[in-house]
C-alpha cells in the first residue's frame, strides 16, 4: 500500500477531487478550472493516467535554521482574520457577540472573521485537503484540530505554516508546560493549544449509586443495554488499553487487539448500548445510558444549572478513571497558503493572556493552557464554580496519571490501528 | 443534445472519475497510484458483506412498510379527499419543510427510553421499565420508513389519481363488489404508481447512513455508514469509491430485474 506514485503519470485533475470533497471554492476558480476540465475530457486521461501525487516528501522546517521572513514578512498584519472553529468554543455575551474577540480587535485593529465551521475534525479536513494540495488558500487563517491522528496527519503533509515563535511571547510565558512540547508536535513547531479536555467516565448518580472508577465499570453487566462509548479511533481504544495496564503509546497490535476483544465481548453481550459521537451526551441526559464515556466539559455544561448556562442535569457525573484520564487537546494551527499569517499568529499569542484565557475559560468549560487565567476567573470574573472545578482547572493530581492519545508513526500503523478498532463500532 | 451534455458533465464524468479512483492504490500522503486493483472490489465485499446484506434488508423492509402505509394514504386522500385533497398532500409534505437529520434527531428525543413516549407509557406500568426502541433494529427501519414514506405515497397519489372514475363505475354496473372493484381494476390501474414508489424509496433507503447513526444501536450499521467513514474520516478513497459502486452495481442488477418482472408488463396482464 506505500507504493510511491508514478511521477510520470498525469496526476488527477485536482479541480474535479476537490470537486467531490470541497464545497467552499470561488467563482473564478471554476472558471479557470472549466477550462482545465475541458481539456482532459478524454477517457483515456481518465482511465489510463489517474493518481494523485503525493505530498509528505515536502521538508519539514529545522526552526534553527529557518527562515521565516518569507511567511510572516516584518510582522506587520493584515488587518483581517479568517477563524475556523468549532460551535461553542468561544466566549458569548447575550448578544451573541464574543468579548474576547471584541477585546484583540480593539488591541490590534485586525477585524475577525469568526465561523464555526468544524464539525468534526476528518471531514472538515476532507474539506481542506484537496485545496492545499492544489497548493491554494483554504479561505481560513487559523483552525482549530485535535490532537490523536488530525492534527498529526496535517503536520506529516506539510499542511501548516510553521510558527515563528518570537511572535509567542505571552504562550512563552504563560502556557501550562503541560501543553508545551506536546508529543504530537515537538517544539510546538506548528500548534499552540486552544483548549484541552479529558475522556473520562460519565454518570447518572440518580441511577447509579457508587461512583464508577475505572473504565471497566463500563462492561458491567449490570448496566446492560445503557452503557455508552465513544465511535471514533481514539475515545475508545486508548481508555480500553489504558484500563488493562498497557502503554497506549507503545503497545504492540497483539496489545490492541485483546482490549479491542473486550469491548467486543461486552458489545456481544448487550452491555454496550451503543457508539456515539457527539451525541452521547443527549443520551445520557435522555436516559439512554446512565454511564457512559464521557469529555469533562460536556458533563460539566450537562450538571450546571440552567441559569448558570448549563443543561440542568445536577445528577450527571464525571469521574477520573483511577487508571488516568485521557487529556487530549485541540491545537491552533495555520495553514499553508493562509492569507493572513501575521494576524492568525498574532492572535494565538493573544489568547495566552491570562485575561483573555479566563474570558473564554469562564466560558468554554474545558480545560485551558493558561493555568494563570485561574486568577482571572476567581477573583476578576468572580466565578467560583468555575474556578474550583477540576474539570477547567485540573490540579496536578488529576494529570498525575493523565495519558495522551496514541501518536501515529506512520499512515500503515494508523491504518491497523483503525482496522482493529472500526470494526468494533461499526459493525 | 443539452441533455447528453447534462449527462456527460454531471453524471459520465463523475462515474468514470470514481471507477479510476476505485481502481487506485496508495493513500492519502504517499499520494494514489492508477494500479488497477480490480481485486479490491472482491475485498470490500467480502469485508463488509453484513453491512450490505443489511442494508438491503433493513431497505426492503422499510419499503414494504412505507408501501403498507402509503397506500391506503393515498387510495384515501385520492377517492376521498374531496375538496381538501390539496390540503391532505401539503399536510403529507408538511415533514419535508424541516430537514431530514433534523427529523430523526427529533424522533431520537421523542423515542428516548424515558423520553415523553416510552417514559409515560413505563409510567403507567404498562412497559417494561428495561424496555427501548433506540438502538435496535425496529428504530433504524421504523425511522427510514418515516422518512422515506412520501416518495411512496406521492406516486401513489398520483396514479390512482388519474385512474378514470367511469372505469370504477363501471365495474360497479357489471356488478363487481368492493372488493372486486378494488383487485382487478383499481389497484392494476395503479401497478405504475407502485413501481415509481418502491424505486423512489427502496434506492435512498438502501443507501440511508443518517437513521442507523442517529437511532441505531452496536450492530445496525448500514452500507452508507461505512462509506462516510471510509471516505470521511480514513480517507481511504479506493475503498470508499469501490464500495459505492458495488452498491450501485446490486441497486442497479436488481433494479432491471425487478423492472423486467413487474414494470414492462401491461395493464392487461393483470386483469
Amino acid at each position: 500500500m506505500n507504493q510511491q506514485p508514478d511521477q510520470n503519470r498525469v496526476p488527477i485533475d485536482p479541480a474535479l477531487l476537490r470537486g467531490l470533497t470541497q464545497r467552499r471554492f470561488s467563482r473564478r476558480d471554476a472558471l479557470k478550472y472549466a477550462g482545465v476540465g475541458a481539456g482532459s475530457l478524454s477517457l483515456a486521461a481518465f482511465l489510463s493516467a489517474c493518481g494523485v501525487k503525493g505530498t509528505s516528501a515536502k521538508a519539514s522546517p529545522t526552526p534553527s535554521a529557518f527562515d521565516f521572513t518569507p511567511i510572516y514578512g516584518n510582522g506587520t498584519p493584515a488587518g483581517v482574520l479568517n477563524f475556523a472553529n468549532w460551535e461553542d468554543y468561544i466566549d458569548v455575551d447575550s448578544k451573541g457577540n464574543s468579548p474576547s474577540l471584541k477585546e484583540f480587535t480593539k488591541e490590534t485593529g485586525i477585524k475577525v472573521n469568526y465561523k464555526t465551521v468544524i464539525n468534526d475534525n476528518d471531514p472538515f479536513l476532507a474539506k481542506i485537503i484537496p485545496v492545499l494540495q492544489a497548493g491554494q488558500d483554504t479561505g481560513y487563517d487559523l483552525i482549530v484540530i485535535t490532537n490523536g491522528g488530525p492534527i498529526e496527519r496535517m503536520i506529516r503533509l506539510g499542511y501548516l505554516t510553521p510558527l515563528d515563535h518570537k511572535y509567542l511571547p505571552d504562550w512563552d510565558a504563560n502556557a501550562d508546560p503541560k501543553v508545551k512540547n506536546p508529543n504530537y508536535d515537538p517544539g510546538n513547531k506548528y500548534t499552540a493549544v486552544w483548549q484541552s479536555g479529558f475522556t473520562g467516565i460519565g454518570y447518572n448518580s440518580k441511577v447509579i449509586k457508587t461512583p464508577p472508577t475505572s473504565f471497566k465499570d463500563l462492561l458491567n453487566p449490570a448496566y446492560k443495554g445503557k452503557v455508552g462509548m465513544f465511535a471514533n479511533n481514539q475515545d475508545l481504544p486508548c481508555p480500553a488499553l489504558n484500563s488493562l495496564g498497557f502503554d497506549i503509546d507503545k503497545s504492540t497490535p497483539d496489545q490492541w487487539k485483546q482490549a479491542a476483544a473486550t469491548v467486543t465481548q461486552a458489545k456481544d453481550a448487550g452491555i454496550i448500548r451503543s457508539f456515539y459521537d457527539q451525541s452521547y451526551i443527549n443520551a445520557l441526559e435522555n436516559g439512554d445510558t446512565v454511564i457512559t464515556q464521557a469529555w469533562s466539559g460536556d458533563v460539566f455544561i450537562a450538571s450546571a444549572p440552567k441559569s448558570f448556562g448549563g443543561d440542568g442535569f445536577p445528577e450527571m457525573k464525571f469521574v477520573f478513571p483511577q487508571e488516568g484520564p485521557i487529556y487530549w487537546h485541540d491545537n491552533m494551527a495555520i495553514p499553508l497558503h493562509a492569507k493572513h499569517p501575521v494576524d492568525a499568529i498574532t492572535y494565538m499569542n493573544f489568547v495566552y493572556k491570562p485575561n483573555i484565557a479566563g474570558m473564554m475559560a469562564d466560558f468554554i468549560w474545558y480545560v485551558t493552557p493558561v493555568p494563570a487565567a485561574r486568577d482571572y476567573v476567581l477573583n476578576t470574573i468572580k466565578d467560583p464554580i468555575v474556578a474550583n472545578s477540576p474539570l477547567i482547572f485540573p490540579t496536578s493530581d488529576d494529570l498525575a496519571n493523565a495519558k495522551q492519545y496514541k501518536v501515529f508513526k506512520s499512515v500503515q500503523e494508523e491504518d491497523d490501528w483503525n482496522g482493529v478498532w472500526q470494526p468494533v463500532y461499526s459493525s | 443534445m443539452p441533455g447528453g451534455l447534462w449527462l456527460l458533465v454531471f453524471f459520465l464524468i463523475p462515474i468514470f472519475f470514481m471507477l479510476s479512483v476505485s481502481l487506485q492504490t496508495g493513500n492519502l500522503e504517499q499520494g494514489f497510484a492508477q494500479t488497477w486493483h480490480f481485486h479490491r472490489y472482491v475485498e470490500v465485499f467480502q469485508q463488509y458483506r453484513p453491512q450490505f446484506v443489511r442494508s438491503f434488508e433493513f431497505g426492503t423492509i422499510a419499503t414494504a412498510i412505507t408501501l403498507v402505509v402509503g397506500y391506503p394514504l393515498a387510495y384515501w386522500i385520492a377517492f376521498h379527499g374531496g375538496r381538501h385533497k390539496t390540503t391532505f398532500l401539503f399536510l403529507l409534505l408538511l415533514p419535508f419543510f424541516v430537514s431530514f437529520v433534523i427529523r430523526t434527531l427529533a424522533c431520537q428525543f421523542i423515542l428516548a427510553d424515558d423520553g415523553i413516549v416510552l417514559g409515560a407509557l413505563k409510567s403507567w406500568h404498562l412497559l417494561p421499565q428495561g424496555f427501548h426502541i433506540l438502538a435496535t433494529r425496529t428504530a433504524v427501519i421504523s425511522g427510514i420508513a418515516y422518512n422515506f414514506l412520501p416518495f411512496m405515497a406521492l406516486p401513489l397519489y398520483v396514479s390512482l389519481e388519474r385512474i378514470d372514475r367511469r372505469v370504477v363505475e363501471a365495474a360497479g354496473d357489471l356488478y363487481a363488489n368492493k372488493k372486486d372493484v378494488f383487485l382487478r381494476v383499481i389497484f392494476p390501474l395503479s401497478i405504475p404508481g407502485v413501481f415509481a414508489g418502491i424505486l423512489l424509496t427502496f434506492v435512498p433507503a438502501v443507501g440511508d447512513y443518517v437513521n442507523a447513526s442517529i437511532l441505531g444501536g452496536t450492530s445496525t450499521t448500514m452500507i452508507g455508514n461505512i462509506i462516510q467513514l471510509e471516505f470521511l474520516q480514513n480517507f481511504h478513497y479506493p475503498v470508499a469509491a469501490a464500495l459505492s459502486f458495488v452498491l450501485m452495481g446490486v441497486l442497479l442488477i436488481g433494479i432491471f430485474i425487478y423492472a423486467r418482472v413487474l414494470g414492462a408488463r401491461s395493464i392487461e396482464e393483470y386483469v
